[in-house]
């Protein structure tokens, strides 16, 4: 058994209650623990990235009972790289924190890494309850993270979000309830196993129960018309917990990836591909009103809001195509996306906090300090947003339009991902120059003085550095994409993934009986 | 590798001047000159290599899989490209370190300006289409820049952005094409497509990928109707259009044009879309240009009939004119540049150029003048000058081209083109030269210094020689760059000054006397155009912009308008949707499992649950009676888990419902104790459709869940199973808890546990700031009870709480085979400290308890996690479970497991969790009570 598949999971849950206990009355000592967690967790994903890419999944009895009777983790190449980008993510929003919100409530680190844990686990979890569970886990770690920093807008939008995800948390365990009453198993790989067989009498209740976890995945992943949610969320959120939310929606998306490929993907039966009527369209519609926002949003915060729903819709019209081509290329658009997202939440912060009152508006507004360097950076970030080359958006979406040749509407996914591009575009343009073009035109800055001191460079160094991960993604395009198309390709030939689990003479589809 | 190295430079290089601008302005510029002409030396290394017909390539794998690879190719098109690019760019980084001023920021423009270069260079070098599409993008991101580099000015800012969007727009379209083109020609490398041009032009996507990539190209190349951005980017600083408006940028578009000839060219569609999109661009351009006042409008809208003129030869198709439009490329590039240049030393000296402002400059400005009449004599095609040269090659293909089968259209058409740019021409020599001498300059004019004349007496030079000898100096050159056009099928030419009496040569005089003429009735021909409505482009593509912005806003504010009820309904909506669509999609059969008899208790908890319900929906706004509704609807759900024999079930829930009630009603004590009712009917009605159909849904999938059996038996068997031989414990649902799915467990803790520091962090907020300035003047709703703290109940509570921390353990430690365990022993026990809290007040309770319930929460965490982490110890997996019976004197064997180790953790989470959600909900209580005064209200007990 590898403990260390373990390990991205219980250490930051034990990190956590170890601030509270011992820490929780002096910030610097929170740091320290918060920041050597979430590094020891790139190091270990890291680990686990090699080993996935190595051999076959790997499989975690938690409690040494057998799958499919007891709670398995598995290690696969997908949620091996999704572990890695999570607590990449982490680390460099964890840089941004340190100097500029943590300290602005209370127990801002010890939720930081409860929420890591959730988010592993989610990433991690063979089995479906148990990804309830880290649902769970996330989710309320993120309601109190979303709170951080209070103020009354925060709290109002907090509530907004809270309330839509018990919602999503209720239908969860609805279809959960479904899908455990007719297969009577919960493991996934199970569950894989057994969807095939499941009798003409049940079929209907099987479906029901799928959509509706479909639904739940896509109130998580913001798709039209369950996004309502995100924007306000979002753009309340303090920065750090923004850009840590980039992961957020990818949960979403992950989930819809592993459940409606391994258990109702190609040897499901009657229920094969029961997501794929589903979700391009509603991908296509979100990619619209995603852009739309972007040119509508009236502050640089609210942009980006909505430039994530149009990403995420560009994501899943990559999964929707249900292909292994077109699923490494949402997968590259994936990690692309959330690097992209958290920069420009922190992004919008950085010129939020020198304009004073003007914070992040649009409008006119005299100039501030450091607008050169702020310029600069969301330039880069705003080609990367954009998908104009020479940055990983434009190389994603290239592979996106290459991978949806031929598929289901593919070619409205060719038209509406070059127009909304256009789209984009002309908001990033018009937002840029009006924030960081025009104010150099509008002299006595009232914010001059108030931001006399030296920039806390840290800040700065994280955005760079999540620019950065970009162009390293951009750069070594050629050898991430061999990853991705190992990692596709192990996702729709989904009997390695059941063999680890439930054995290698597990059956795989009726046949097999 | 050096190859890759020439387009790769200027991006390496870019950062130079931005440091070097330390070390002085020249420093900068010198660096920026440096790095271009490395480039250019380069480039020039491969001059016999190209001349001696090689191709010269080099490949690098970046993203085989897609077919986007690094791979560069220097063949006579690329050479003669880059070359203009890179020399002509050389000129423009001298003669602009003597055109900006010391307010403008220098380094910047050298950084823009080398990455513009490079992207322009990397266009010409692609061999990969991808490569080229980047770098075609590249260019309008840089472009960009450039023409706001005066981000103060509202038109630099605003043209900036028009550029960026059209050409920006084209290139998504060339993104398409591309990708078509690829996928047709099997390969997206150039020397691949290029071969393959009879297998494309036969393909049924040859049309569309044609006209997507053409959109790219028009964009770029400011073909009509797109025209209009190119004017607007003239707000950029006159090096930057200089350099973008003569040999780079615009040309970007005639280059792919001629890039892909061999693959495109030769079909109707081609002749008819591109030498018809040419000769409008050619004629509206040219007239438009007449009537420019602004210098460099007159010389933007020229550069649009040029480019008009390029694209329509290489529109015609033939070899012949493949070779025409690569000489007129380079006679443009020259004079053009020239042109703008002293446009700029014009603006420069005298501080107008508005050509009604000015005239009569050869006197004060003899050697800008000299050069510019130079340039403009090239342009109107006199003879002598290259322009003369490579119009009449125009003239004559035209004079002999059948446009609808007609042949007098072109000839007449290209001579109308003609006549325009004579006049053009003209104009901006005589009208700003010529003339009388005017005295009423804002500034004394002079010629400028040497550096700022000599780039563009340099390019003059070139105007004169290549109009002399134009065999001698350019004809290898061109000869070399139209065979790579044409893929070889150029007609060896040698270029002549006179050819004779030919139709060219009489269009072009006929053109001369008519553009004279023109310009002599200036006055005429501007009243004339007066007369006409004029769109202006500028404005359709603002009010386009405005109308999309406020259509986005309209669309986007409709939507998201905030209220939660929308968000609600819009996702129950879809639940709904979904899940009957789902269930209608397949088949469905009644379920086979015989049902339960109804038993008179059962029924009347049912009628009570439905009665309670019924309550609810319609007194919801009476927050109180809403509360004890829940209570009483959670008492029933609790009963039905013991009706069907779940005690811990129904202990678990009943604990739960009480310390929610308790927790609520402190939380409801500060809220208004009424909802308002939603006064909208419609509404109303919606959520409860809504409302009713998901009901009604759940409970139909629950009753069809609830009477079939599982199809294949359930994972439960094997739970019941092994409870006891496996989990050492008889009660299966405990052991589920703490063994077969302890790790849920685990994570549910966690759970509770991070809600309590979550409401924590919320209220400790509102004790601070705002909020608690609120909370210290708020006024009760209700009156207070007399007594706060009955002396009956504060004794009762006393004395019941050893009893209640007794029962607490003792359903603790029988947890494992009788219902119990550590959450619900953590609920009891929570409970019994609430009460206390309840009966003697905050204060009273709070200093004697001595624990902070944040380390009560992190213990029981940490606990159960060590527990699960001691397994490591034992090489098992987490959670791994061992039990074994211990024997005692007195207390007899019994059993321990490390199942109770991780229970004390659930149980320490549990208490610190309540406690913690508790205690911060009454200091709330306690300030708003208190006024935030220092008295406290129970410290008498």
């Amino acid at each position: 058994m590898n403990h260390w598949i373990l390990v991205p999971i219980v250490l930051p849950s034990l990190v956590a209650p170890l601030i509270v206990l011992a820490a929780r009355h002096d910030i610097v000592l929170q740091r320290c623990f918060s920041i050597a967690g979430i590094t020891a967790m790139l190091a270990v994903s890291i680990g686990l990235l090699i080993q996935a890419t190595g051999g076959p999944p790997q499989v975690y009895d938690l409690g040494n009972w057998p799958a499919p009777f007891g709670i398995v983790m598995v290690l696969d190449r997908l949620s091996a790289l999704m572990l890695v980008l999570a607590s990449l993510l982490a680390l460099l929003v964890l840089m941004y924190a340190v100097q500029t919100w943590d300290t602005r409530g209370r127990h801002f680190h010890a939720l930081f890494q409860f929420q890591m844990m959730g988010v592993a686990g989610a990433f991690l979890t063979g089995d479906l309850f148990n990804l309830f569970v880290f649902f769970e886990v996330l989710l309320i770690a993120s309601y109190g993270l979303m709170l951080h920093g209070a103020g009354a807008e925060r709290l109002r939008a907090g509530f907004q979000y809270v309330a839509v995800n018990l919602a999503g948390s209720t239908l969860f365990l609805i279809a959960l309830g479904l899908i455990y009453g007719v297969t009577g198993t919960l493991n996934m790989a199970d569950l894989a196993v057994r969807v095939p067989l499941v009798p003409e009498a049940d079929q209907a209740l099987l479906r029901t129960g799928g959509l509706l976890l479909l639904v739940v995945f896509a109130i998580k992943a913001a798709l039209v018309p369950l996004h309502f949610w995100l924007p306000q969320t979002y753009a309340a959120a303090s920065a750090p917990v923004a850009a840590l939310f980039a992961i957020m929606t990818k949960v979403g998306a992950y989930s819809i990836l592993r459940v409606f490929t391994l258990i109702f993907g190609e040897g499901a039966g009657e229920a094969a591909w029961l997501a794929a009527p589903w979700l391009m369209p509603a991908a296509l519609v979100t990619l619209v009103l995603g852009m739309v926002g972007v040119v509508a949003a009236r502050s640089l915060r609210w942009m980006v809001c909505f430039g994530t729903i149009g990403s995420m819709g560009t994501l899943l019209i990559a999964l929707g195509a249900f292909t292994v081509t077109a699923t490494s290329a949402g997968l590259y658009y994936l990690m692309h996306s959330t690097f992209v997202a958290a920069a420009l939440f922190l992004l919008a912060d950085q010129v939020a906090q020198r304009r004073g009152s003007h914070d992040d508006s649009l409008a006119p507004a005299p100039r501030y300090p450091h607008i050169g360097l702020l310029s600069a950076l969301f330039f880069v970030a705003a080609i990367a947003m954009v998908g104009m080359p020479p940055l990983s958006g434009f190389v994603g979406k290239l592979l996106i339009l290459d991978g949806v040749r031929g598929v289901p509407l593919g070619s409205w996914a060719w038209v509406l991902l070059l127009s909304t591009s256009v789209l984009m575009l002309l908001g990033f343009a018009r937002a840029g120059s009006r924030v960081f073009w025009k104010p150099t035109a509008i002299e006595g800055g009232a914010g001059e003085a108030e931001v006399a001191a030296p920039p806390a460079a840290m800040p700065l160094v994280a955005i760079a550095l999540l620019l950065f991960s970009t162009v390293l993604l951009t750069a070594f395009a050629g050898p991430v994409m061999d990853f991705l198309d190992g990692t596709a390709a192990q996702l729709f030939e989904p009997r390695g993934y059941i063999a680890a689990v439930l054995g290698p003479e597990a059956p795989f589809t009726v046949s097999d009986f | 590798m050096s190859l890759v190295l020439i387009a790769l430079l200027p991006f390496i290089g870019a950062i130079l001047p931005a440091l070097m601008i330390r070390a002085g302005r020249n420093a900068c510029a010198l660096t920026a000159g440096s790095v271009t002409l490395t480039s250019l030396i380069l480039l020039l290394s491969y001059a016999p290599a190209v001349f001696g017909g090689e191709v010269i390539q080099a490949r690098f794998e970046w993203l085989p899989g897609l077919g986007l690879n690094a791979n560069f190719f220097l063949d006579g098109l690329g050479f003669f490209f880059a070359l203009l690019i890179l020399g002509i760019g050389l000129l423009i980084i001298v003669y602009a370190r003597f055109y900006l001023s010391k307010q403008d920021p220098m380094g910047l423009f050298y950084v823009y300006l080398l990455l513009f270069q490079g992207a322009m260079v990397g266009i010409t070098l692609s061999d990969n289409i991808l490569l080229l599409l980047i770098f075609w993008e590249l260019t309008s991101l840089s472009s960009f820049l450039l023409i706001g580099y005066w981000k103060h000015l509202p038109e630099g800012r605003q043209g900036a952005r028009m550029a960026l969007m059209v050409t920006g727009s084209g290139g998504m379209a060339m993104i398409a094409g591309m990708l078509i083109l690829g996928n047709i020609a099997g390969s997206y490398d150039l020397t691949v497509i290029l071969q393959s041009g009879e297998a494309i032009k036969a393909s049924p996507l040859y049309l569309p990928a044609l006209l997507l990539i053409l959109g790219g190209a028009f964009t770029k190349s400011a073909q009509f109707p797109f025209h209009f951005w190119l004017p607007h980017a003239m707000a950029a600083p006159t090096p930057v259009s200089a350099y973008l408006h003569s040999a780079t940028m615009v040309k970007a578009g005639v280059f792919l044009m001629a890039r892909m000839w061999p693959a495109l060219a030769g079909t109707p569609e081609w002749f008819y879309i591109v030498a018809t999109a040419g000769l409008v661009t050619m004629i509206v351009g040219a007239w438009i240009s007449i009537f420019k006042d602004d210098l460099k409008g007159l010389l933007a809208f020229s550069t649009v009939s040029q480019l008009g003129l390029m694209t329509m030869l290489l529109g015609f198709g033939t070899p012949m004119a493949a070779l025409a439009a690569v000489f007129h490329i380079l006679n443009h590039a020259t004079f053009k540049a020239a042109l703008f240049m002293t446009a700029g030393i014009v603006d420069h000296e005298v501080g107008t150029r508005d050509a009604k402002r000015l005239g009569g400059l050869v006197t004060l400005m003899p050697i800008t003048a000299t050069i510019a009449m130079i340039a403009a004599a090239s342009s109107a095609g006199l003879p002598l000058f290259n322009g003369f040269l490579s119009k009449e090659m125009m003239l004559y293909e035209a004079s002999h081209t059948y446009y609808l089968g007609q042949e007098w259209i072109l000839p007449v058409l290209a001579t109308v083109g003609a006549v325009f740019s004579v006049a053009y021409s003209a104009r901006y020599a005589i009208h700003v030269f010529l003339g009388k001498e005017r005295h009423d300059y804002p500034s004394h004019p002079h010629d400028p210094p040497f550096g700022m004349w000599a780039p563009a007496g340099l390019l003059v030079v070139l105007v004169v020689a290549i109009g002399l000898l134009p065999q001698a100096i350019a004809g290898p050159l061109v000869q070399v760059a139209s065979n790579a056009v044409t893929n070889g099928t150029a007609p060896v030419v040698d270029i002549k000054i006179w050819h004779g009496v030919n139709a060219a040569l009489i269009m072009s005089m006929i053109a001369l006397a008519l553009g004279l003429l023109l310009l002599w009735r200036y006055g005429t021909f501007v009243a004339l155009r007066q007369r006409f409505p004029r769109p202006e482009a500028k404005d359709i593509f603002d009010r386009l912009v405005d109308r999309t912005a406020a259509a986005a806003t309209f669309v986007t504010d409709g939507l998201q308008n905030g209220s939660l009820q929308r968000y609600l309904a819009t996702m129950v909506a879809t639940m709904i949707l979904v899940g009957a669509a789902g269930f209608f999609g397949g088949s469905h059969g009644a379920g086979t499992r015989a049902t339960l008899p109804i038993s008179p208790l059962g029924l009347i908890g049912w009628l009570l649950l439905v009665a309670a319900c019924l309550t609810l929906v319609f007194f919801h706004h009476r927050r109180l009676l809403t509360l004890i509704l829940v209570g009483v609807i959670g008492l029933i759900v609790s009963l039905g888990f013991f009706y069907f024999a779940a005690p811990d079930l129904a202990l678990t829930q009943i604990s739960v419902e009480v310390v929610t009630v308790i927790l609520l009603l402190l939380a409801l004590n500060f809220l208004p104790k009424q909802t308002p009712v939603a006064e909208f009917a419609p509404r109303r009605w919606r959520d409860a459709v809504l409302a009713g159909l998901a009901g009604l849904g759940v409970a139909g999938l629950t009753l069809a869940i609830t009477t079939r059996d599982f199809f294949a038996g359930s994972i439960s068997e094997f739970h019941l199973a092994n409870s006891y031989p496996g989990g050492g414990g008889t009660n299966v649902v405990n052991v589920i808890l703490v063994d077969f799915r302890g790790f849920d467990t685990y994570g549910e803790i966690i759970v509770l546990g991070i809600a309590a520091l979550a409401i924590f962090a919320l209220l400790e907020s509102s004790l601070h700031g705002k909020a608690s300035k609120r909370l210290a003047n708020w006024v009760p709703e209700t009156a207070r009870a007399f007594d706060s703290h009955p002396l009956l109940l504060v004794v009762a509570s006393r004395a019941l709480l050893p009893f209640a921390l007794l029962v607490g353990i003792f359903i603790f430690l029988r947890g494992h085979n009788e219902p119990g365990g550590g959450f619900i022993a953590g609920l009891v026990v929570s409970i019994a400290l609430i009460i206390q809290y309840m009966a003697s007040g905050f204060q009273w309770a709070h200093a004697r308890v001595r624990v902070d319930y944040h380390a009560v929460i992190g213990l029981g965490v940490l606990v159960a996690g060590l527990t699960g982490v001691a397994a490591w110890i034992a090489e098992r997996p987490f959670l791994t479970s061992d039990f074994t019976y211990v024997s005692l004197p007195v207390v007899g064997t019994f059993e321990v497991a490390t199942a109770m180790a991780f229970d004390v953790g659930v149980f320490l989470t549990v208490v610190g969790a309540v406690m913690l959600a508790l205690a911060n909900l009454s200091r709330i209580g306690r300030l708003a009570e208190t006024g935030g005064g220092s008295h406290p209200i129970a410290s008498q007990h």
